[in-house]
């Protein structure tokens, strides 16, 4: 069975190996250890889950915010991005 | 040992996992490696890095495009929501009337949606059509073909008529759900027909009015067939909205990697607005002010 018309690059392939990585460790994670819904500093009762789709969610936004507002390198924003997660998930 | 019980129902879901594999998220992986290259054939492709999409974010076209797209939608939901939950208000609640009105408001979601393009496109004709003749013939002047304001009303009249149905449905298979204990206590209450629909019938309504809320904006956000028929995008650009846009580089173009990266940026506005949506409407009712 050949792939080639999915057309893959190295960049791409590392993306999705890293999405499908979080959602296998977020499921393992919450199948030995399951947690409830809570109230960060979000103005919603969120689910780990929620966070995580809400982080990936405002993360491609800010990488497009900066992409299309700025000349800057885009390590930056993902920097920002990584950062915003884990604020996202702790405190969310 | 209880916590593995417990989850092995997970297992039940690998069948749906797969077929949305395959249906979606494959295709969806497929067009993100098309946006970051330059197709120029089956097997000649060159790596630009994210070239296309900071194309994307800079044409003034699509930012057209898009907010076009977001009146549009506006609009769409604007009129469809309340005039849907209006209609099946006024609805009968049984016997052989409301089998009948059932059915009749339910006929334009049977048509095809290039079916109803063309008979909008006979339709509002100035010459025979029925409605753009008899328009014509009260001295306003009235052509689809040439006016962008004439292209607009025509494609909202088109939408209301074919979608509020699904909002009717939706609003009346609510309504009818509601025990009538609550109707009694209401009467009881000398509750007016006005504070019965405001403390009632719309918390009920919350249900189905989130999906038709979210089904309506998703449509419409989506729409290609009815407009690319009945206006072919025109006059000018004036009815061009998104997914006819990206149909016009795909395929008009070719430009595939272009098209891809636009793809993904008009996925993840859809996304993100029907996220809000949903978060939204999951307060309605519910005396969350936050």
């Amino acid at each position: 069975m050949s792939f080639e018309w999915m057309a893959w690059t190295m960049p791409t392939a590392i993306f999705f190996i890293t999405i499908a990585c979080l959602l296998i460790g977020m499921t393992i994670w919450q199948a030995l250890a399951p947690s409830g819904e809570r109230e960060g500093f979000l103005p919603i009762i969120t689910t780990p889950g929620d966070r995580l789709f809400i982080g990936l969610l405002s993360s491609a936004y800010i990488n497009l915010a900066w992409l299309g507002l700025t000349s800057l390198s885009l390590w930056f924003a993902f920097v920002i991005a990584v950062i915003w997660m884990i604020v996202l998930m702790r405190w969310g | 040992m209880n916590k593995w019980q417990d989850n092995k129902a997970w297992f039940l879901v690998i069948p749906v996992f797969l077929v949305v594999a395959a249906s979606a998220i494959i295709p969806l992986m497929t067009v993100v490696n098309y946006s970051l290259q330059d197709i120029f054939g089956p097997n000649q492709r060159v790596f630009v890095g994210l070239e296309w999409y900071k194309e994307a974010l800079t044409n003034p076209r699509l930012h057209a495009a898009l907010n076009r797209q977001l009146l549009f939608s506006s609009l769409v939901l604007l009129i469809e929501i309340p005039l849907g939950i209006l209609i099946a208000l006024m609805m009968p609640k049984k016997g052989w009337g409301a089998s009948l009105s059932l059915v009749l408001v339910a006929l334009p979601l049977l048509i095809p949606w290039n079916v109803i393009g063309t008979i909008w496109t006979i339709f509002m004709r100035p010459d025979i059509g029925l409605l753009g003749a008899a328009i014509n013939g009260m001295g306003l002047p009235f052509d689809h073909t040439s006016s962008s304001l004439a292209a607009w009303v025509t494609v909202m009249l088109m939408e209301v008529w074919h979608w509020t149905p699904l909002v009717v449905l939706l609003a009346y298979a609510g309504l009818q759900a509601i025990p009538e204990a609550y109707f009694q206590a209401a009467r009881i209450d000398g509750a007016s027909a006005w504070a019965t629909f405001r403390y009632i019938q719309l918390p009920k309504l919350r249900g189905v009015l989130t999906i038709a809320v979210l089904l309506r904006f998703m449509d419409s956000f989506l729409i290609y067939a009815e407009p690319f028929v009945l206006t072919g995008g025109g006059p000018g650009n004036s009815t061009t909205f998104l997914s006819i846009y990206l149909v016009k580089l795909a395929v008009g173009q070719f430009d595939l990697g272009p098209a891809a990266a636009f793809s993904i940026i008009y996925f993840l506005i859809v996304l993100l607005f029907c996220w809000l949506f949903y978060q939204a409407l999951l307060k309605v009712g519910t005396g969350d002010k936050s």
